[in-house]
């Protein structure tokens, strides 16, 4: 018996890499923009779907989801009221959606025939973090209800992230929230974000964060 | 308990290459552990042994190097080491930087196996 050292040099998760690599290609091949929505439970990523979904379509955008829970299909029934095609995972009680979990729930699908896809994630602010599902753009969800200091206390998703939309906007005021405060608690953990501000029941900020999609997946489709 | 997830990824991969190798037996994982990676030492060493059970890896000990963060500051034009994730402020000149230069990490940088002496068996 010899005893021998072997050099692996490798991420842990470098399966569902390797997977959410593959699935990114396929996503650059149809051409669509794909958004991984995380946040807590109850930051109202259904809701900021909803509106999404609903106005991407009214724009002439062809728009699906597919949404993760641990358990229902509750968040699914909502979103397909917007006309948009949706599934949903449940993950039997598993607290983030892997990349084979969205793979197969798309094999049927033509994503040449979409324009966005979103992905709403089990809400969750720790374990999605790790788990790439081929997104281009990782969209963390904060709402106002939650304090001003929640990207100090998971600073490992907000970093991950490209885009923070704070939530909720309308109950700013009622809950007392520092939004300067806030934005800069973004900044600190994830310098490059892009922070918009957002009530899924006014409609505020919703026209910036489409024209952003927008841009994205253009900018996307030159190759940039 | 996310990092039982974690642990079982980590046993897979390195029993995937030290079958590959041959290996009878995986004695000691090399893991480099980055402070922003969002693992806990603690519980990764804890959910490790759970993981290992049945496998290669079974009683073999993991080994992790904790990586700080370092950002690359613009200002003080060098690489500087943090002293925790809330901040990517560089602590000299105070300016944010969105450079991250390590600490995310969150890799197996090898193993040591046991492969059978093919050659003295032969004798």
């Amino acid at each position: 018996m010899t005893t021998r050292y072997l050099e692996i040099r490798q991420g842990v998760l470098s399966k569902n890499d390797r997977l959410a690599a593959e699935l990114r290609e396929r996503f650059a091949r149809a051409g669509l923009l794909v958004a991984n929505l995380v946040s807590s439970p109850g930051a109202g990523k259904t809701a900021l779907l909803e509106r999404l979904l609903a106005e991407l379509r009214a724009a002439g955008w062809r728009v699906a989801a597919v949404v993760g829970d641990l358990q229902t299909d509750n968040d699914a029934r909502r979103l397909a009221r917007s006309g948009a095609p949706v599934r949903q995972i449940t993950t039997d009680g598993m607290c983030h959606l892997e990349v084979d979990l969205v793979t197969d729930k798309l094999a049927d699908w033509d994503l040449g025939a979409l324009d966005f896809l979103f992905i709403e994630n089990v809400g969750n602010l720790v374990c999605p973090t790790w788990y790439d599902l081929g997104e281009d753009v990782r969209m963390v969800l904060l709402s106002v209800t939650e304090g001003e200091d929640k990207p100090l206390k998971y600073p490992v998703m907000f970093n991950s992230s490209d885009v923070a939309v704070i939530t909720k906007l309308d109950l700013a005021a009622a809950c007392e929230c520092d939004l300067a405060a806030m934005r800069e608690n973004i900044r600190s953990v994830q310098p490059n974000a892009r922070i918009f501000e957002t009530s899924a029941r006014t409609g505020a900020g919703l026209a910036e964060l489409m024209a952003f999609l927008v841009q994205q997946r253009q900018a996307k489709r030159n190759g940039q | 308990m996310h990092e039982l997830a974690i642990a079982s990824s980590l046993v897979e991969s390195a029993e995937l290459a030290a079958r590959q190798a041959g290996a009878g037996r995986v004695t000691q994982v090399f893991l480099r552990l980055g402070a922003l990676s969002g693992v806990s030492k603690e519980a990764l060493l804890f959910s490790y042994d759970v993981a290992a059970r049945g496998t290669l890896l079974e009683g073999s000990q993991l080994i992790i190097e904790d990586v700080p963060v370092a950002i690359y500051c613009e200002s003080c034009r060098a690489e500087v080491k943090l002293p925790g994730i809330q901040s990517l402020r560089c602590p000299r000149c105070g300016r944010l930087s969105p450079h991250i230069r390590q600490g995310r990490e969150l890799e197996i940088v090898g193993i040591e196996i046991e492969v059978e002496d093919v050659a003295r068996e032969a004798i």
